[in-house]
């Protein structure tokens, strides 16, 4: 039993790494345009299959494919933000934002559904099955290609985020728009291009889920949107550091757990998310009580 | 109805800033205090930990000589204390008489015929029946100390009632302070407005930098230098948001 | 003033005003409204006299079910303003709360019928602990929290034994003949969802209903004004658990199996939410309105395209429409068009009478 721990962790570890990936794109649309983009796990399946299609059909490597998917998942957060988003306003806009991505989120499986039927695919490149070894446990490569990739692009946002100008209207963007506004900042720019940035991520989580969660299909994305949710929540709405840690640590409790029950596993995840909620209803790290509602 | 409220070293930081440090200020029982400051010295945080909005680090809050301190904003209201907002607090989708129902723990009846006479009483009756977002700011001003008045608390705070408001209707406001006022209901106002608080008040509590530096009658307090000084030491005097 | 000239003008300044949507969504003008709601009532009543076929009878029988459940989301999210994405919990309980009944105390027959009060005492129960957990959190967070309580409940179905796990659980047969099968539920369905939007509208003219509305408004105004909120929350979240999990142990009865995936279903909560919406959020007859129309097309739908995936995409394609286009739902747009059209009409009429535009 114990030596499962160790590689449970490790690949919890690897695995949150991803979720991590996909989580900050989420909290990062919340601090900005202040709603919760509950379509995120749909598009991360999208970004799934376009990976899918991609190596599949027309033999591309799955990494590589990246560089195709990830600003065809850009553009499609940009039209999502245009066409459903913007137009919304008015007191009840952070609800009404809320049900329109939960529309598109149904739409968008709807249409996987036509597209590619109910059965399950599998991302899979020559390396996919391969691991190697550390200090005598095994860990599948991909895990840790997905890890590193994961990590570059976390970094890749975080640079963005405090050392361009461009990341700079972004954070004075979540801190107060009026004020923004007051300076110059497009605000309405801004927040599409955080949306569309959001979504990006979901080109490369999807790629990284679908290789590493052995088999996805249109319904997977109620799994992970409900995942990431708690995961944010958890660390706390808007929160980037809080997205990281959470979805770690939840990831590799959730594996540590599978070792003795694989079907309370995921049970943990939400039994995680109220415990902590209802003793620290703003989330760990979270400033959810500055917004109003 | 009336009472005396009166707070005891009232402290509360955020982060690092020491919002209110050693407050201590006694509003007479059926008096008008006025309350100024320049801006950040604490006068709406103040107005918060008395109304149970936030809890103060240390220091006690009593209202008619019972301790309230960190009680719930219910139940300071329901004690006797009202308060308004510095930005005006209404509910919009709610009618102006359905506004002032929220407050009321009346009948139905009952209620409906005190807000017939609070809407009357600050001359909003025209507009009962629509929808309080419908309402200009000054008006939403007026609903806002309606509502306050339904449930005749026995002490009201005002946050910067004649901010952003005509002279017309800062004296309409001032006329129905003085109404309530001579019916016993204590006061305690936060305005920047000199004349209104000068012509209006018994006496004036000035803050600065989270305590009480000068109390006492109005014109009095005016020509303490130590006023001038909290005014114009620091910042010059501007219509500025927030403490 | 004389005190009866005010309490007279003060009730006719409680009324909402002529061709303003009042509250029930409709034009206030009572008699119109009251011949409607008889006439609505008479054509349910006599619905599988006119329309005898199971088909119909069935798809009457979904429609209830959903004006209830509809009318009971509407109660608690629609007027409170926290919306609720959690509600097939509810269902699901009172599905699960019949089956094992029935199976436990080996009940069979019209028996069956005596544990609907338990669903909805199940249903209602099962909100207080939910609620006192979901409702100290912000409105954000609160979604986020109902829609990880469904999935909770969703697998501790798959998981535990005593609900039968995947293939979960099957209903004692009910012996009646296969022409009017069908009628009693319909009927019962009838007298829930009927008894609903009775509560429903009771509720809206009340007190509770008000406080209920500030909250939505302004949560900590009102609090400050002393509305016991957390109190106020809680009890129209366990009436809407109570009301539907009844719901679901009638539904569970009719369709002779309890299944996790059926019992709790996602899409159950989204169509809610949208009937809710597409008639008017906040309203008395939005809810009835969005389940009389939504519920028979995706039956329909479903029939008619046996893949879901059809019903999936023009629900959301629906859904996005009603909230870009007619955010505060049919009844009340349509209402206010209608205000519009009458006003315009008016002054055609009064050329130079009023030059407001």
């Amino acid at each position: 039993m114990a030596s499962q721990i160790y590689p449970a962790i490790a690949d919890g570890i690897l695995v949150g790494g991803v979720y991590a990936l996909m989580a900050v794109g989420l909290t990062l649309i919340f601090g900005v345009l202040d709603i919760i983009n509950v379509a995120q796990g749909i598009l991360v399946v999208i970004g799934g299959y376009l990976s899918y299609v991609l190596s599949v059909h027309l033999h591309i490597d799955l990494f590589l494919g990246l560089l195709i998917t990830v600003p065809v998942m850009f553009g499609l957060g940009l039209v999502i933000h245009t066409v459903v988003i913007r137009p919304l306003r008015g007191a009840e806009r952070t609800s009404m934002s809320l049900l329109a991505c939960f529309a598109v989120a149904i739409i968008g499986e709807g249409v996987l559904y036509a597209v590619f039927g109910a059965d399950s695919v599998t991302l899979n490149a020559s390396y996919v099955q391969s691991s190697f070894q550390i200090a005598g446990y095994y860990i599948t490569d991909i895990y840790l290609y997905c890890f590193l990739l994961a990590v570059a692009l976390v970094t890749g946002i975080y640079l963005l985020l405090y050392r361009s100008r461009f990341g700079r209207s972004v954070r004075a963007t979540m801190q107060d728009p009026v004020a923004a506004r007051l300076v110059g900042i497009d605000i309405n720019r801004v927040a599409a291009l955080t949306f569309g940035l959001g979504v990006a991520v979901t080109a490369a989580g999807g790629m990284a889920y679908g290789a590493t969660s052995g088999g996805f299909n249109p319904n997977s994305g109620y799994d992970l949107i409900s995942r990431l949710l708690a995961i944010v929540i958890l660390g706390g709405l808007g929160s980037i550091g809080g997205a990281l840690a959470a979805a770690v640590f939840m990831i590799t409790v959730e594996s540590v757990v599978d070792i003795w029950s694989p079907s309370w596993a995921v049970a943990v995840f939400y039994i995680a998310l109220v415990i902590v909620l209802t003793i620290r209803p703003a989330g760990l790290f979270g400033r959810a009580a500055v917004r109003a509602q | 109805m009336t009472a005396e409220l009166r707070t005891e070293g009232i402290a509360k930081a955020f982060g690092g800033v020491q919002a209110l440090d050693g407050c201590t200020l006694t509003v007479p029982a059926g008096s008008i205090t006025g309350l100024i400051g320049p801006n950040g010295s604490g006068k709406t945080t103040l107005f918060n930990v008395v109304t149970g909005y936030e809890r103060p680090d240390t220091g006690q809050v009593y209202l008619g000589g019972q301790r309230i301190t960190g009680a719930s904003a219910q139940r300071v209201f329901g004690l006797g204390l009202g308060r308004t907002f510095q930005l005006t607090r209404i509910f919009p989708r709610l009618t102006l008489v359905e506004n002032l129902l929220v407050a009321t723990g009346r009948s139905k009846a009952a209620g409906l015929t005190r807000a017939r006479e609070l809407l009357e009483f600050t001359g909003i009756a025209q507009h009962a029946g629509e929808l309080a977002g419908t309402l200009s700011y000054g008006q939403r001003k007026l609903l806002e100390l309606a509502t306050v008045l339904a449930a005749e608390p026995a002490v009201i705070l005002l946050d910067e009632p004649a901010g952003g408001v005509n002279p017309t209707l800062i004296q309409h406001l001032a006329a129905r302070i003085r109404d309530l006022n001579s019916q016993g209901t204590t006061f305690l106002i936060v305005e920047h407005n000199m004349e209104f608080v000068l012509g209006l008040c018994h006496q004036v509590a000035v803050l600065d930098y989270g305590t009480v530096v000068v109390a006492g009658p109005p014109e009095q307090v005016a020509s303490d230098p130590r006023v001038l000084d909290a005014y114009l030491g620091a910042a010059p005097d501007e219509e500025q948001d927030g403490e | 003033m004389t005190p009866s000239a005010v309490r007279q003008d003060a009730a006719r300044a409680a009324r909402p005003r002529r061709g303003q949507p009042g509250w029930s969504g409709l034009p206030a003008r009572p008699l119109l409204i009251a011949a409607g709601v008889l006439a609505v009532v008479a054509a349910a009543v006599l619905f599988p006299v006119a329309f005898p076929s199971p088909v119909a009878t069935t798809y009457g029988f979904d429609t209830l079910i959903f004006v209830a459940c509809a009318s009971a989301w509407n109660l608690f999210s629609g007027y409170s303003g926290y919306l609720s994405l959690g509600n097939a919990v509810f269902f699901g309980s009172g599905v699960y709360a019949v089956a094992v009944g029935a199976q436990d105390w080996h009940l069979t027959g019209t028996a069956v019928f005596g544990l609907l009060p338990l669903a909805a005492a199940v249903g209602g129960g099962i909100a207080i602990p939910l609620g006192l957990i979901a409702l100290r959190v912000r409105r954000h967070t609160f979604v986020v929290i109902t829609i990880a309580f469904f999935f909770i409940f969703q697998l501790m179905a798959f998981n535990l034994a005593f609900t039968g796990g995947t293939s979960g659980l099957v209903a004692p047969i009910l012996n009646w003949s296969g022409a009017t099968y069908n009628n009693p539920f319909y009927y019962a369905a009838l007298l829930l969802a009927g008894a609903t939007v009775a509560v429903s509208w009771l509720i809206r003219r009340s007190r509770f209903g008000l406080h209920l509305r500030a909250i939505r408004d302004d949560e900590d105004r009102a609090r400050g004004l002393g509305v016991p909120a957390l109190r106020v929350k809680l009890a129209a979240f366990v009436l809407c658990g109570a009301i539907t999990g009844l719901a679901g142990g009638l539904w569970y009865y009719f369709i002779g199996a309890a299944a996790p995936q059926s019992a709790f279903d996602p899409l159950f909560d989204l169509a809610l939410v949208l009937m809710a919406f597409f008639g008017g959020l906040g309203t008395v007859a939005g809810p009835v309105l969005g389940a009389l129309v939504i519920e028979p097309t995706q039956q329909w739908l479903t029939a008619r395209f046996t893949s879901n995936y059809l019903s999936e995409i023009l629900l959301g394609a629906l859904f996005l429409v009603v909230i870009l286009f007619m955010p505060r739902g049919v009844l009340p747009t349509a209402s206010e068009w209608l205000a519009r059209w009458r006003a315009a009409w008016r002054r055609r009429r009064e050329p130079g009478a009023e030059t407001r535009p």
